[in-house]
């Protein structure tokens, strides 16, 4: 590999982006159009938001200001993160984020990519949803119907995500699988689940499920929630990687087969990782999507992070501070969906190092 | 029995007919269960059922819930608030996933109907599609807004209860359209049109946002009845008596001027013998109705108050809401409160 040509200065690249930007007159008429929006909609957006803002004090202190009512917000921050479970317990819910958020980071690390991870999963995430539930250790047993907030929506992405990617991958390879049976099978679920909106999925799940159930079994309407959001997930990520699969030529899979290699081996050392690379743009795109998803749980009660802030511009006491609300909801859905796009961005480049 | 209620369930989300639904006795279950499961409107209704900012539940509605909690367990506490949405609330009931809805339903024939078996034991609170305007037009009737500007939410029954009315009355009006109610708000506010319409409640708590609530009166007319109440599933009469006569003690408390302060004084003192029967004095009103305790409306206004209180704590206008109490005052102050005799 030939060395890469050193990185130019910041002082460099900057006069390089301000010669791009003045380059011919088209480039100098958008760039001059580019920054007149800007300066119409920033100072008065800046000055909203921060310099006449209220940061602190009650609903009548936020009326008699002209800004932004950040005291809302901070009001209901915890409300948005904890949702309805016991505020007495909170720590609980509290401690779970760290360690979910910890537990994603770590995953992220490619120095970490190893069985070690999967055992620590597999101790983190009962852990987790011991801490949250009690009944165990004297801790007191909070239903799940009380779980809410920014945990409710970790827990439902992250375990919705990390649990249906491995199945999208088996239901990707049984959908191209030479077996008849398997086949059909792998089509036919795909193609429901995908055939149908999610809404109607968690309603199932939700409502009608229990009524199919023998007498006496009841499984946790969480469970089922984040079952039914899982093979959603599954459905639409096998759609993206047997999209990647079609795109490996032919002559690797023959390579594979004459080297003498089992099913298994083909795909795991050849097929996959090459099918998987190319299509992470796909995938962190559906990623974000069903993330963002996560909202609809409200159609069943679960009140996610969205929701409690929705719920929270019903307390008669704040009425009125709708833009305060959504504009705190959108910077915390941006960042999370942000960090997955440049995460995704990192894994481009570190995959397709090699290949430059 | 199982595909009975998935029949319920199923009719109740399609508004489709179903066969016999469960005639089996809530009361029991909840009784065994010691907890009674209340669907709320999720996310939230301004002063009727809202978490604060610690995630409990508050409102008219919750403290009705409440109050039924009292008679059928004797604990206020023994109640589980499930979020419903406006979409979910008659699935949920149908299922079993929650005992009873206090949420805002409005008492409808079909619903109430065979088809969809609901029970609605008592009116809680009589709203009613109403018509704000500005103060400076000098209007005081609906009927003088020939020709008005009028915003409204698009595909509601709203909308069409309003072009109903004006209709009836030979009157025209240009309607201002937005989905959004915080825009509608806006817009009305801004002056693009003259009339603001929505149910009372919703009305008055957007009133309170207006950027000078005190320069608009909300007229007197009701463009539709919403007589609001508990729902049950239909089928157990014992569960229906007692969420009626539990709010039936709210308002009789309120007529016979019994409050939180005083209910102890006036068991102790009253002589008035429809008082001590109410109060659990003496009689059997308790046992009869099949109460937790002989005292239970005593309990019930030793911890919430009477009628009144409990709607002035939540709704009234020492509440941001301010809503008058207009159709909801008793019967002797000219309202419909009107709770059958405690005997």
């Amino acid at each position: 590999m030939a060395a890469a040509p050193a990185l130019p200065g910041l002082a460099a690249r900057l006069r390089a982006f301000v010669a791009a930007c003045f380059a011919g007159p088209v480039n100098t008429l958008i760039t001059l159009g580019c920054l007149g929006l800007l300066a119409l909609f920033l100072p008065p957006f800046v000055n909203w938001a921060l310099i006449e803002a209220t940061w602190s004090g009650t609903a009548a202190t936020c009326r008699a200001g002209n800004g932004a009512c950040w005291a809302f917000v901070r009001e209901k921050f915890w409300f948005s993160i904890f949702g309805l479970y016991p505020f007495e317990e909170r720590w609980r819910p509290a401690t779970m984020l760290v360690i979910l958020v910890a537990m994603v980071v770590a995953s992220t690390i490619r120095r970490f990519w190893n069985r070690w991870l999967l055992l620590a999963w597999a101790v983190a995430a009962p852990a987790m949803w011991i801490l949250m539930q009690g009944g165990l250790f004297g801790l007191p047993y909070v239903q799940t119907r009380l779980w809410g907030g920014l945990a409710i929506t970790g827990i439902i992405a992250v375990f919705g995500l990390a649990l249906g990617y491995p199945l999208s991958i088996l239901l990707a390879l049984g959908r191209r699988s030479s077996l008849p049976l398997l086949r059909w099978f792998c089509t036919a679920l795909i193609e429901c689940i995908r055939g149908v909106p999610l809404i109607s999925l968690l309603f199932m799940a939700a409502i009608m499920v229990p009524l199919f159930l023998p007498q006496g079994v009841t499984v946790d309407r969480l469970i089922r929630v984040l079952f039914a959001y899982t093979l959603f997930t599954a459905a639409y990520m096998a759609e993206v990687v047997r999209g990647g699969l079609q795109a490996i030529p032919r002559g690797q899979y023959e390579a594979a087969d004459s080297l003498g290699l089992t099913y298994w081996q083909k795909m795991r050392l050849i097929i996959l990782p090459q099918a998987l690379t190319i299509t992470i743009p796909a995938q962190v795109n559906t990623f974000i999507g069903l993330f963002k998803d996560t909202t609809l749980v409200v159609v069943i009660g679960v009140f996610d992070f969205f929701t409690t802030l929705r719920a929270a511009l019903g307390d008669p006491n704040w009425l009125g501070f709708p833009t305060e609300a959504y504009v705190y909801a959108a910077t915390v859905y941006f960042v999370l969906c942000f960090a997955m796009s440049r995460y995704s961005l990192a894994l481009e480049r570190r995959f397709r190092a090699g290949q430059r | 029995m199982k595909w009975a209620v998935l029949a319920a369930a199923v009719a109740a989300f399609l508004g489709l007919s179903a066969g016999d639904a469960l005639a089996g006795r809530d009361l029991d279950q909840i009784r065994q269960r010691g907890v009674l499961r209340c669907g709320v409107q999720a996310p939230s209704n301004p002063g009727f059922g809202f978490p604060d900012a610690q995630g409990r539940w508050q409102g008219f509605n919750v403290e009705i819930c409440r109050a039924i909690a009292i008679t059928i367990l004797g604990d206020p506490n023994r109640v589980e608030f499930i979020p419903v949405t406006t979409q979910s609330r008659f699935p949920a009931l149908a299922s079993g996933e929650v005992d009873i809805l206090s949420n805002n339903s409005t008492w409808t024939l079909t619903r109430d109907s065979n088809v969809n078996r609901f029970n609605f034991p008592a009116i809680v609170f009589y709203d009613g599609q109403a018509m704000m305007v500005p103060r400076r037009l000098n209007v005081t009737s609906a009927r003088q807004l020939n020709g008005a500007t009028v915003c409204v939410q698009p595909g509601t029954t709203t909308e069409l209860n309003l072009a109903d009315y004006f209709r009836q009355h030979n009157m025209r009006f240009t309607p201002v359209v937005v989905a959004d109610l915080d825009e509608l708000r806006r817009a009305y506010d801004s002056g693009r049109c003259d009339v603001f319409t929505n149910d009372f409640a919703a009305l008055a708590a957007q009133r309170t946002l207006l950027s000078r609530p005190q320069d608009h009166i909300i007229l007197p007319e009701r463009l539709s009845k919403e007589p609001l109440s508990p729902v049950i599933r239909q089928g157990d009469e014992e569960l229906t008596n007692i969420v009626a006569w539990t709010v039936f003690a709210l308002i009789d408390a309120e007529e016979m001027g019994i409050t939180q302060a005083n209910v102890d004084q006036i068991a102790a003192t009253s002589t008035d013998p429809r008082v001590r029967r109410l109060l659990g004095v003496e009689g059997n009103m308790g046992e009869s109705l099949g109460a937790a305790r002989p005292d239970y409306a005593r309990q019930i206004i030793r911890t919430f108050g009477n009628y009144g209180e409990i709607y002035d704590r939540w709704l009234g206008p020492n509440t941001p809401l301010n809503l008058e109490r207009g159709m909801n005052r008793t019967w002797l102050q000219g309202g419909l409160l009107y709770a059958p005799p405690a005997r």
